[in-house]
């Protein structure tokens, strides 16, 4: 191996930011808008750019939680069903409990935290592998969300809920800055803070944490309890955009909110992450998504480009890597 | 008085005694030598003072303080650091970062009560040491994984040193290095010794090991089988202590 010129080649400014971002992935997001700019002529406005923005929101959020799980080299494969979990909770608790909204927001949420906990402390304390605890909570949450509903929807939502997913302040839609604002402070946390820090040295090397005094188990089960958190604000959003607790929304979205992370750059094996990255890795899908749409292509098209364009970011990024990294 | 005491110190993994009753001292500023066949318990016996195993018996003090419940963190935080022989690196980090891990220096964000870590301040002070040490690493900003072998050994010494400890533990440090690295780690342990650090050595080479230790502990199979001043033994009989025929 020859870590002497891999050192050398590249300046260390250049090399701080590659760190941030990767670079081929906000490449692939410029070219796919210059692309679908140029195929039609709906794609480049103010308006469409929420659209993508509002579409993204969900799953985006889902991918900044991923990327801190991800990035401590664990994996949480039950977000989708904490979202459902976390939807229909919050609005059962306004509707058959009759509590104020307030509560409801805070049911969701906390549903949500508690969830990851229960992922943390089985992974953390009873030794299963994270792959299998949070598979297991996978058919848990989404078997609790079906039962509690009887599987139909819980609609209708206090007012104040429904402008979570709705509402349109200055004709921004409010999950878009709910996105942007997730997005600004889990970037601070991960690039600026203690815990970012621990989380992608655990990552790294995890006998390193510990023997620097990283309190590697502790950490873990607050970084899943951050990953059901935000799949609990992803559910109460999502139930708010149609104004009803669905207990099968979210399906499938772990998948996703991994592919977003892993597009933006988060390496699948914990150590390297970015939410600047898992942002773009998000807008990637929406924007791809958006434009072949206007272009009325059918979406089994769709999820064979999105999944292409991972395959391909990942190759890019091993190509620029050169050989011997994982 | 000794710095570092260990007193019957027990350590099991299951039915396995991995440490049978570890009795031994380091006195300040002594360079004391840990030898031992493959599986005689070095590693066990000091990831047992470092606080990564909490041994299942006996007692442990440093500079008066009891570290039996104590955790890595607040055992660094007393002094002890290690030096591990995979360097225990994160290779995604920079140089600063690694040298500052786990006791990173916060500031707070515009006053509000947000600590975020102190880039600038890590970075600076990671460039003094660096400096000190006379360790030829580009830049305290490069990745730690692309850094050759010797400067990634310079990361982790430079953490050892940072905080000011009493006591640092090497586990084979020259066992990876070209000869002027190893010459180089030699004269760093002399220089501790005359700042009054102790160090414990793990090393299989006992040329290195008579160059700049006081004392020697033979190790074997979870018991201390010999306690001797390197001025007072010889090669030949402390070869003999390890593999058995003494």
């Amino acid at each position: 191996m020859n870590f002497g010129s891999m050192a050398m080649r590249r300046p260390a400014a250049l090399h701080s930011l590659g760190n941030m971002i990767r670079l081929e992935s906000l490449v692939v997001l410029l070219l796919l808008i210059l692309a679908l700019s140029l195929a039609s002529p709906y794609f480049l406005s103010v308006s469409n750019a929420l659209n993508i923005l509002l579409a993204t929101s969900v799953i985006g959020i889902l991918g900044f939680g991923a990327t801190f799980v991800i990035a401590a080299a664990g994996i949480d494969l039950s977000v989708g069903s904490i979202l459902g979990f976390g939807a229909v909770t919050g609005a059962l608790a306004v509707n058959a409990l009759d509590l104020p909204w307030i509560i409801g927001i805070a049911v969701s949420l906390l549903a949500g935290a508690f969830c990851g906990l229960v992922n943390g402390l089985l992974t953390t304390r009873a030794r299963v592998p994270a792959f299998i605890v949070t598979l297991g909570m996978l058919g848990v949450a989404r078997g609790a969300a079906l039962v509690l509903t009887n599987g139909q929807p819980v609609y209708g939502l206090p007012g104040p809920m429904v402008w979570l997913g709705q509402g349109r302040p200055f004709g921004v839609p409010v999950p878009a800055i709910i996105f942007l604002g997730v997005a600004a402070i889990t970037h601070f946390v991960l690039s600026r803070t203690r815990f970012g820090k621990y989380a992608l040295v655990i990552g790294d090397n995890q006998n390193a944490a510990r023997a620097t005094g990283i309190h590697v188990e502790r950490h873990l089960v607050a970084l899943y309890t951050l990953s059901g958190f935000l799949a609990g604000l992803a559910g109460l959003v999502s139930a708010a955009r149609v104004n009803s607790g669905d207990p099968t929304a979210g399906t499938g979205y772990e998948l996703a909110a991994i592919t977003a992370a892993i597009l933006g750059g988060t390496n699948l094996f914990g150590g390297r992450a970015s939410v600047v990255g898992t942002l773009i890795g998000a807008l990637i899908m929406g924007v791809l998504q958006n434009g072949l749409n206007l272009l009325a292509v059918s979406s089994f098209y769709q999820q064979m480009a999105i999944g292409a364009v991972l395959v391909l970011a990942v190759w890019l990024d091993q190509l620029n890597r050169g050989r011997g990294r994982a | 008085m000794s710095l570092l005491a260990l007193k019957d110190v027990r350590m099991s993994f299951g039915p396995v005694e991995a440490l049978r009753g570890v009795s031994f001292s380091v006195a300040e500023g002594e360079a004391v030598a840990l030898l031992g066949d493959n599986g005689a318990g070095k590693s066990t016996l000091m990831k047992t003072i470092t606080g990564i195993y909490r041994p299942t018996g006996g007692a442990i003090r440093f500079d008066g303080q009891d570290l039996k419940e104590k955790d890595p963190g607040e055992i660094r935080r007393l002094g002890i650091e290690m030096i591990y022989q995979d360097l225990a690196l994160a290779r995604e980090q920079d140089v600063a970062s690694n040298i500052f891990l786990g006791r990173e220096p916060t500031r707070r964000l515009l006053g509000l009560p947000i600590r975020m870590i102190d880039t600038a301040r890590i970075e600076a002070e990671a460039e003094t040491i660096i400096r000190r040490l006379g360790a030829r690493v580009p830049s305290v900003r490069y990745r730690v994984g692309d850094l050759s072998g010797g400067q990634q050994q310079s990361v982790a010494i430079a953490r050892a040193l940072t905080f000011s400890p009493k006591l640092v533990i090497m586990d084979e440090p020259t066992a990876a290095l070209a000869v002027r690295e190893v010459e180089h780690v030699l004269d760093l342990v002399r220089e501790l010794k005359r700042q009054g650090i102790a160090v414990i050595l793990i090393s299989h080479r006992l040329t290195d090991v008579f160059a700049v230790c006081d004392r020697v502990i033979a190790l074997r199979q979870g018991e201390v089988v010999a306690d001797e001043a390197v001025a007072e033994t010889s090669m030949n009989e402390v070869v003999a202590h390890i593999v058995g025929a003494g």
